[in-house]
């Protein structure tokens, strides 16, 4: 007897597995990108930007979440130009990835954008927000599944000076706006102690144009949810206790293993560092069937440190979900 | 790593004496990767393959979507030679050139910018003033050039207006300098390019009327090359071979002619690329990249630039 699979394949086979090896500890693990990497199930990593199934279902929630929380988006007054080059960046990749429906034409100050699986066709000129429809961060932000982050580069330091984040894990844009990178990162466990954001820090500094980085950072979610802000917490935190309450078949098709994908991207023109993050979710009942990433996440989990859970909120049921995969041992 | 573009002359300007300007494009026509301003490209100044001098020159056009790159170089008949070859291309010829590196950029929420240039300094500062003008930011342009000898200086007017003050001799800019640094609003960010001496000169009464040095940028790329130091030899510990290293080679130059590949980006002290891990011997310093600490630690040096303080270095390579 098969049972039916609960979410389109090419969500099982494009999925980044974030694990290398049976061990997670924080680590500057950034690498060139893109670079395609074969997993069990499939491949991922072709390209900077990502456009998947869910393209149309994740743009309409971006549109919502916004809507009903407009501090999901900021941007400092000094930012405008790293905005424009944002944009100008990610229709190029788009064109360049996609083209069979979308474009870029035109070699500036005017352009002509169009995008087929949204039915835009946008012209533009670069640097006169009266040609826009939208302020252009926020305009591209409708064009990609990617949430943003804009880092300016000052007094020998980062600043999380822009962006649109509508599908953040557990932390919030509009409190970080503004703050310097190792503020950005001050909850985070272990950073600082061992060097690790530092490194990273003094890396994105020297990032080039035209050489795009990236790394994966992971956790748990619980439902298949994008948005899981510290805004959000009364709506979601209940379902870290719940999850615990609930039958092995519900906590295998609620419990998901959340994968960011993050580009790091020079920009050419501002000279701001562009910070993509890329959610994709997988269900513990799909991530089971494959063998290697079920016995992989198992031993993760069971090895995570207990500060690095708690951070990660996984603390109160990752023994749970360590016996949930060792039972689907084949 | 930096991405290298085979590139063609499509016009050269000898208008203003001693400097020229070359306009380069793709053999396709086609657009250019932009740049930040203040950026700069390595030209390889002699015949694609060869193993020739690469010079630094900043970038002076537009630099969004560019259909050209161009490059204004001042004729130094003294130097290594790259000058003096720009000076003898023509239009059809290839040139060789990195993609563009920045390492002089606007600070995008300074208040306001005061731009100060000094001679062939003049190249980054066009640039940053393009920008200025094209996102509203207020600038300021001091301009300190030899009389009849002024590169850009209609592009300079046509961008700035009355925000451009051209100072030929020495005292009067020494006064409007100190003037100019003493009445800028709090916020204001200062950049200069020219000389080394020229720089010095504008840092230290900056300095002097308590600018903080986080508000004060220097294009250290400018017109002079560091000295060419004192000879020593390079041993490596792994073949326990001796590379020689005279007096104007550098430490990367000499490891690449013994057939050795150090990564590497900017060979000017800049990127960080190249850091090498030193065995014995003490470093001579001349990066920017290092902190005090790594300088004193004495365990690595960036071997595009820093050398021996004696006449050995044990490297880890």
């Amino acid at each position: 007897m098969t049972t039916q699979p609960s979410v389109d394949r090419a969500l099982v086979t494009g999925f980044p597995f974030p694990f290398p090896t049976d061990r997670y500890r924080y680590t500057t693990n950034v690498e060139p990108a893109p670079r395609v990497v074969g997993t069990p199930a499939g491949q991922w990593g072709a390209s900077v930007v990502d456009v998947d199934g869910e393209y149309h279902r994740e743009l309409v929630e971006r549109a919502a979440v916004l809507e009903r929380d407009p501090s999901r988006y900021a941007v400092l007054d000094h930012m405008a130009p790293a905005c424009w080059d944002t944009m100008l960046t990610l229709m190029r990749e788009l064109a360049a990835t996609y083209p069979d429906v979308m474009s870029l034409d035109g070699d500036g100050p005017s352009y002509v954008w169009t995008n087929r699986l949204l039915d835009v066709e946008q012209p533009f000129t670069y640097a006169r927000p009266s040609t826009l429809p939208d302020e252009p961060l926020r305009y591209v932000a409708g064009q990609v599944q990617e949430d943003l982050v804009l880092l300016d580069q000052r007094d020998g330091d980062l600043w999380g000076d822009a962006g649109l984040v509508t599908f953040a894990a557990d932390w919030s844009f509009g409190f970080d706006v503004g703050m310097s990178f190792l503020e950005i990162h001050g909850p985070v466990p272990r950073l600082r102690e061992t060097g690790v954001i530092t490194r990273a820090r003094e890396f994105i500094m020297r990032l080039q144009p035209g050489a795009p980085y990236r790394r994966t950072n992971w956790t748990l979610t619980i439902g298949r949810q994008l948005d899981v802000s510290t805004e959000r917490y009364p709506e979601w935190g209940p379902d870290r206790p719940r999850i615990l309450t609930v039958d092995d078949t519900t906590f295998g098709r609620e419990v998901h293993l959340r994968t960011e994908v993050q580009h790091l991207v020079r920009l050419e023109e501002s000279g701001a560092v562009l910070f993509l993050i890329r959610t994709y979710l997988l269900p513990f009942e799909e991530l089971a069937r494959v063998e290697p990433w079920r016995a992989t996440t198992a031993a993760v989990l069971a090895d995570l440190p207990d500060d690095i859970a708690d951070y990660k909120g996984v603390a109160g049921y990752r023994d749970r979900a360590v016996t949930w995969l060792h039972a689907r041992t084949p | 790593m930096s991405t290298s573009l085979s590139l063609v002359v499509a016009a050269v300007d000898d208008t203003v004496p001693g400097v020229r300007s070359v306009r380069l494009v793709r053999p396709d026509g086609g657009t250019l990767p932009g740049f930040t301003p203040g950026s700069h490209v390595l030209v390889t100044c002699g015949p694609p393959g060869t193993s020739a001098v690469a010079n630094a020159y900043s970038l002076t056009g537009d630099s969004v979507a560019p259909r050209a790159y161009t490059i204004s170089v001042l004729r130094l008949d003294a130097g290594r030679g790259g000058s003096r070859w720009v000076h003898a291309l023509a239009t059809g010829d290839r040139v060789e050139v990195t993609s563009p590196r920045s390492a002089f950029p606007p600070v995008l929420a300074a208040r306001r910018h005061l731009l100060v240039a000094g001679g062939i300094g003049v190249t980054p500062i066009l640039s940053h003033l393009r920008s200025a003008v094209r996102w509203g930011r207020d600038v300021e342009v001091l301009y300190a050039h030899r009389p009849g000898a002024a590169a850009h200086l209609e592009d300079l007017r046509d961008l700035a207006g009355d925000a451009l003050t051209c100072l030929t001799d020495r005292t009067a800019l020494g006064d409007h300098l100190e003037r100019r640094l003493a009445d800028q609003p709090v916020g204001t960010h200062l950049y200069t390019c020219g000389p080394a001496g020229f720089m010095d000169t504008v840092t230290l009464a900056a300095r002097r009327l308590g600018w903080p040095d986080e508000r004060i940028h220097v294009e250290h790329f400018g017109v002079d090359d560091l000295d060419p130091g004192e000879s020593f030899e390079a041993v490596l510990r792994a073949s326990g071979r001796t590379v020689p290293v005279p007096s104007g080679t550098s430490l990367l130059d000499a490891l690449e002619g013994a057939g050795l590949s150090v990564p590497n980006l900017c060979r000017q002290g800049v990127c960080g690329e190249c850091r090498v891990r030193v065995a014995a011997g003490t470093p001579l310093h001349r990066d920017l990249v290092l902190s005090d600490a790594e300088k004193a630690a004495a365990d690595t040096l960036l071997c595009c630039v820093s050398r021996a303080a004696d006449d050995r270095l044990e490297l880890d390579l």
